[in-house]
């Protein structure tokens, strides 16, 4: 690690100001994975501006309905607040069913959509990676990849986004809103993680200098059940081999609204538009839900050795929404 | 304090004046003024400046739970808190759990239960259990909290509960079973700050 | 075997009673000390840097950009580096030449005043191959394969009896499978850590190690030194497993570092950098083949491995040696072949042998059961040896047969349908599975100091080595009950190679070697005390024994602890996701010492072994040639909710011809029927048998959907 310099920001005017007249500055959040990552020397921006005490760590009641959730909620917080448990139960499980109950303490919400692929070349800076060193080459392709993306990936880069929290948020028509030099945008979750291209570097539509400032939640749907479930490679305290987060209503056994989005798929939480457009109108039977998860899957294009994701995928969703649409299932 | 060849990201290293900062740490209840480079974390800082090797450093990013302390009364783990950043912050350690002689329920019950093997992971254990025994007092749900339970109400410590509470402690030496008995029967001392169901949990 | 029998009865005598462990105390309050946890003045810090290729020459190493960083008191490379003896152990040949032999091998360490700068210090040290072509992958028909002479642990490493290939033909049920044990990884929870002094032409040294006389020993031989000027010490280690039983590079290192730089020097090794220095259990490629008579049998036995090593050492991990001892073979083949890649060097990692062993003879156990037909419980009944196969010897005490009766009363395991996939709970498919275990019972000379005190006290001396066994305390009960004194009367010193030298702490033989010579001191003090008038002088009085005549003689028995270990899984047919629902093992081990710390022992190894089942195991990457899964992100060990319901129980066993205590070790036997028994299990519960560890989602999904179709 090299040295670095250190602001506590007191503004976020004053944490946009000071990104903007150093470039590489990083914000630091919780630093779950941004100190991490500075180990591994993946990062060395020469100034760290601490974002954590700024004014960003409640979560508001919107007029529409919907939540504001400061990007400095802590993600044990954010899992906790009635209104999350109670409204969008999707999101506490996400949070629930990531990390360890240390990191969910320290990690924040903004700092969670912006953590980084756990591609294992990634990690490991003695390797050439796209992400990291544009132009290097990208030797998860044909290596160890059983982790990595069976969606919309790249001869670039074949990285997983690896945030639980992100896929419930584009279940959920989320939004962040941003505020750089330029002033304060609004981007929905789902456009805000890119898939790889020829730009792996770039995880996010994220501007230099941009701060994470919030995520707004519209209202809950009425009548609406949440469920997020996630397979992983131990009982806890493991990234996704693969995961679902489904929002369903269903009126006289039919779907009404219906939103479901993946998670360890893709270079971003994977929002499945064609399995909803199967879904919309459909009998909310084990049979749509199958078609629907055939129709978003079909894109899939697995690599050499992960090839079980696919099955996974369609597995976990067809047995979130069949449960969604039980009378019984509560959770 | 410039290194001699340009960093490869090309941003620049931070001058020296920039790269160390004063700040006051609480750290059982001592208030530690130190300069620190800003590298430091909060487990070296604790280990290698102020000598308090409770704390242990088990995989350094995160993954295993052995530098587990409470911060402000919430468990986190030291390894990637940088000092710099939690300035003016109350941290406890193992050093600071128990009162003087007299151990905290919890030590108490690691040894009643030999909750431990090499001891390495223990510290990390006991701090996270502290906070697993609030954090279900104050009804933070987990993973296994069923989703019909009332989101004001605090959570009952059933084994389950406490398996995945704790899942961010890793030990080797494989003592959960009475790790788990452990934090059940400090949980459910008189004064402890959690229910719990002993009965239920495993042997 | 005892010239002077043990004292047994009822108490006061504390051997077997379940005392709390001694350094309990500091170990819950944090002011225990580990290696890397002493701090003296002027102490400086170490970084190593691991090489980035995976085969051949150092060309270069540029350490300028290091050096000019504040505070870097030193970059030492194989340039500069203190010149070493040729070491015994040619992984401890660090920063001698120029010579790579695979990924993450030392090439140079860098010094500095703090930590921050050390690791600035060593990222920014540049060094140059020239890369050599590498190969790192083992395959059953990898071409330099050859049959290893001698496998770990001394063992010869092919055995024949009989007529295996026509006893084979000739069976009327045959089993032919092979079995897949992927690189596996000790991770103690406590890196290895050194911090090394040098002071008067004296090497003081704290070391995360599993035996300190060893570390001294090696540590004299490299720097040319007499052991007396030489102390290693290793009060309290967190954990080895196998992987801190002799020096590791980081003692070396810092030893080097101190010596050079003429500072104390911390070295503790990064966990990232642990699965390519500090030794891994090498992957298996396993066939098995069993031949039975209709009765269930066995007439022909053949176990076959192939494995690796580094092109640094040969270790062969001798994972067919317990089906020499295991059940009736007439007709044996018994096969260790090796190649030597380019990879990190093996070593030992709990129960080396017979844990990747016993799982491959175990699951072809249970296949051949379910071609009879038979309860698998019982077929092990009916293959039980009267003798042990391969040396005819009579076992001093064999008591499977017991463990498998008392295991199955108390898991519940009959009854039992045999048939797979009928036992659902919603999406989930149950199953129970059941598998034997062993190991074998050494001992090694140690020597010991019994000393009795004029206030009543007594001080015994040994260097024994706690690495989370509660070491302390058991050697406090065998000596309070030689002494026939109460335990809190006597007072222990362990883990510094000042004190009379001893066996480290491995091969499950640490309290037997330890306790025989701590037995045999606190005998010859009892029987000074009986000679003694009047008050004890000033200095007390003092025994010493050792055991190197009784460790070298050998037993005319075979002689092994055993156990059962049974199982329950569930594996969910959505997710392919396998976890344990139950494990309960019973093992016949001899007295068991300490009831309290040996449950523990036994749960500890059966957890690692439920790791190995379902989730660990990395990869060689064969384009870098590193181990992939090298943090405990991605190399998945258990964490407590994997583990929900687990219990160790024991036969009562006494067993006159092991030692004055009538004790088999405890440290490993719970790792061995681990994985066996779950596979089998997981068997039991869907009816497909997979045969390459771990049992992950991504294998499990597949074969599922296979079977669903009907074409699995």
């Amino acid at each position: 690690m090299k040295p670095f310099g250190y602001l506590r920001a007191t503004s976020v005017e004053e944490a946009v100001r000071a990104a903007a007249g150093r470039p590489g500055a990083r914000f630091l959040g919780g630093g779950t994975n941004l100190v991490d990552l500075m180990k591994l020397g993946v990062e060395a921006p020469p100034l760290l501006i601490d974002v954590t005490r700024l004014p960003l760590a409640d979560i508001e009641e919107l007029p529409d309905g919907g939540l504001r959730i400061g990007a400095m909620v802590r993600n044990s917080d954010l899992a906790a607040a009635v209104a999350v448990r109670e409204r969008y139960p999707v999101l506490s499980q996400a949070l629930l069913a990531g990390a360890s109950g240390q990191l969910r303490n320290t990690a924040t919400t903004g700092g969670n959509l912006l953590q980084r692929t756990r591609c294992l070349y990634f990690q490991d800076t003695t390797k050439p990676c796209n992400k990291r060193s544009p132009g290097t080459g990208c030797p998860a392709r044909d290596g160890v990849h059983r982790d990595l993306a069976v969606l919309g990936h790249s001869a670039h880069c074949v990285a997983t986004q690896p945030s639980d929290l992100a896929v419930a948020l584009a279940a959920l028509d989320a939004e962040v809103q941003l505020h750089g030099p330029d002033g304060e945008r609004t981007v929905a979750v789902t456009d805000f993680h890119r898939l790889p291209g020829d730009r792996p570097e770039q995880d996010t539509v994220i501007r230099p200098g941009e701060l994470l400032t919030a995520v707004r939640l519209p209202p809950a749907a009425p009548g609406a059940r949440s469920r997020y479930r996630k397979a992983r490679d131990r009982a806890s305290f493991a990234f996704a081999l693969a995961s679902v987060a489904a929002v369903l209503e269903v009126r006289d056994g039919v779907v009404g609204r219906a939103a479901l989005a993946f998670g360890g798929l893709a270079h971003r939480p994977w929002r499945a538009r064609a399995a909803e457009e199967v879904l919309h109108g459909a009998p909310a039977t084990e049979d749509t839900f199958a078609r629907a998860a055939d129709a978003e899957l079909a894109a899939a294009r697995p690599l050499r050795d992960n090839a079980f994701k696919v099955e996974l995928a369609r597995n976990l969703a067809v047995s979130v929404l069949t449960g969604l649409a039980s009378p019984a299932a509560d959770r | 304090m410039e290194p001699t060849s340009p960093p490869a990201d090309g941003g620049g290293a931070a001058p020296a004046a920039e790269s160390r900062s004063e700040l006051v740490l609480h750290v059982n209840d001592v208030a530690y003024t130190v300069t620190v480079d800003h590298r430091t974390t909060v487990l070296d800082l604790l280990r290698e400046h102020f000598g308090l090797t409770g704390a242990k450093k088990g995989c350094d990013h995160g993954q295993c739970g052995a530098c587990t302390v409470l911060v402000d009364g919430r468990r986190a783990n030291s390894c990637l808190l940088l000092a710099v950043a939690q300035d003016g912050r109350r941290l406890t350690t193992v050093e600071g759990l128990a009162e003087g002689e007299r151990l905290h329920p919890l030590q108490e019950a690691f040894l009643d239960r030999d909750a431990f093997q090499c001891g390495y992971c223990t510290p990390g254990q006991l701090c996270s259990a502290a906070g697993v025994l609030a954090e279900a007092a104050d009804g933070f749900p987990s993973h296994v909290t069923p989703a019909t339970a009332d989101p004001t109400a605090p959570v009952a410590l059933t084994a389950d509960e406490i398996r995945e509470r704790m899942s961010g402690n890793l030990c080797r030496c494989g003592a959960y079973p009475r790790i788990v008995e452990a934090v059940a029967d400090a949980g459910a001392r008189p004064g402890g700050t959690a229910r719990s169901a002993g009965q239920e949990v495993a042997r | 075997m005892s010239p002077d029998p043990f004292p047994l009865g009822p108490p006061p005598y504390p051997l077997g009673a379940p005392l709390a462990r001694r350094e309990g105390r500091e170990k819950v309050t944090g002011t225990a000390r580990y290696a890397a946890e002493h701090t003296p003045p002027g102490c400086a810090y170490a970084w190593p840097v691991a090489a980035t290729v995976a085969r051949g020459r150092i060309t270069a190493v540029d350490a300028a950009g290091a050096l000019a960083l504040p505070g870097v008191c030193a970059v030492l490379t194989h340039e500069n580096a203190p010149r070493l003896a040729v070491a015994d152990d040619p992984t401890l040949s660090l920063l001698q030449d120029d010579r790579v032999p695979h990924r993450g091998w030392y090439v140079a360490l860098a010094v500095a005043d703090s930590l921050e700068t050390a690791r600035a210090a060593a990222e920014a040290v540049r060094v140059s191959y020239a890369t050599e072509e590498h190969d790192v992958l083992l395959t059953a028909g990898h071409p330099g394969l050859y049959e290893a002479e001698i496998a770990n642990g001394g063992y010869p490493g092919t055995r024949e009896r009989g007529d295996f290939e026509g006893e084979f033909a000739a069976a009327p049920v045959t089993v032919d499978a092979t079995y897949i044990v992927p690189p596996l990884h000790n991770h103690p929870m406590e890196p290895h850590a050194s911090t090394a002094h040098w002071s008067d032409g004296r090497l003081t040294v704290h070391d995360s190690s599993q035996g300190a006389t060893k570390v001294c020993e090696d540590l004299a031989a490299l720097f040319s030194l007499d052991t007396s000027r030489v102390t290693v010490v290793s009060e309290h280690v967190g954990g080895g497993f196998g992987s801190k039983g002799t020096p590791r590079p980081q003692v070396v290192l810092a030893a080097m570092a101190a010596r050079h730089t003429g500072r104390p020097v911390k070295l503790s090794l990064p966990r990232r950098e642990m699965a390519a220095v500090v030794g891994h259990r090498a992957p298996t490629v396993q066939r098995v083949r069993l031949g039975a008579g209709d009765d269930g049998v066995l007439t022909a036995l053949a176990h076959e491995i192939a494995t690796h090593t580094s092109t640094v050492k040969e270790f062969v991990e001798q994972a067919a040696v317990p089906a020499r001892m295991m059940y009736t073979s007439p007709n044996s083949r018994t096969v260790h072949r090796v190649v030597p890649l380019d990879v990190p060097t093996p070593s030992w990692m709990r129960a080396p042998g017979e844990a990747p062993g016993m799982y491959a003879l175990e699951s072809a156990v249970d296949e051949l059961a379910v071609l009879l037909d038979v309860d698998p419980v019982e077929l092990r009944l009916r293959n039980e040896p009267d003798t042990e196969p391969d040396s005819d010897r009579a076992f001093s005490s064999r008591h499977l047969i017991g463990c498998l009766r008392e295991g199955a009363k108390r898991f519940g395991w009959l009854p039992r349908d045999p048939r797979p996939g009928v036992r659902r709970e919603g999406d989930l498919l149950l199953g129970t599975g059941v598998a034997a275990a062993t190991y074998p019972v050494y001992v090694a000379p140690s020597s010991a100091e019994a000393q009795a005190a004029a206030d009543g006290s007594y001080r015994v001396r040994v260097n024994a080595t706690d690495i989370g066994t509660g070491a302390r305390t058991v050697l406090a009960q065998i000596a309070a009950a030689a002494l026939t004194v109460p335990e809190e009367r006597v007072h222990i010193e362990i883990g510094n190679s000042d004190l009379p030298p001893a066996m480290l702490a491995g091969g499950s033989m640490g309290t037997a070697s330890w306790g025989w010579a701590v037995h045999k001191a606190c005998m010859a003090l009892r029987a000074q005390l009986r000679h003694h008038d009047g008050p004890l002088p000033a200095g007390g009085l003092t025994a010493v024994a050792d055991t190197r005549q009784e460790a070298a003689e050998r037993s005319p028995y075979a002689r092994h602890a055993f156990g059962a270990t049974f199982a329950e899984v569930q594996a969910d047919t959505v997710s392919g996701e396998v976890r344990l629902r139950r494990l309960l093992g019973v093992y016949a081990a001899g007295r068991i010492l300490n009831s309290r710390t040996a449950r523990s022992q036994f749960i500890g190894g059966m957890t690692m072994g439920l790791g190995m089942a379902l989730m660990e195991g990395s990869r060689l990457d064969p384009a870098f040639g590193d181990f992939a899964e090298c943090d405990l992100a991605s190399y998945h060990v258990p964490v407590c909710a994997d583990v929900p319901q687990i219990e160790a129980h024991w036969l009562d066993e006494e067993d006159p011809h092991l030692n004055p205590m009538g004790s088999k070790g405890i440290g490993e036997i719970g790792i061995v029927g681990t994985a066996a028994a779950v596979a089998n299990a997981f068997r039991h519960a869907t009816g497909i048998r997979l045969r390459d560890l771990p049992l992950s989602a991504d294998k499990v999904l597949p074969r599922l959907r296979a079977r669903q179709e009907g074409t699995g």
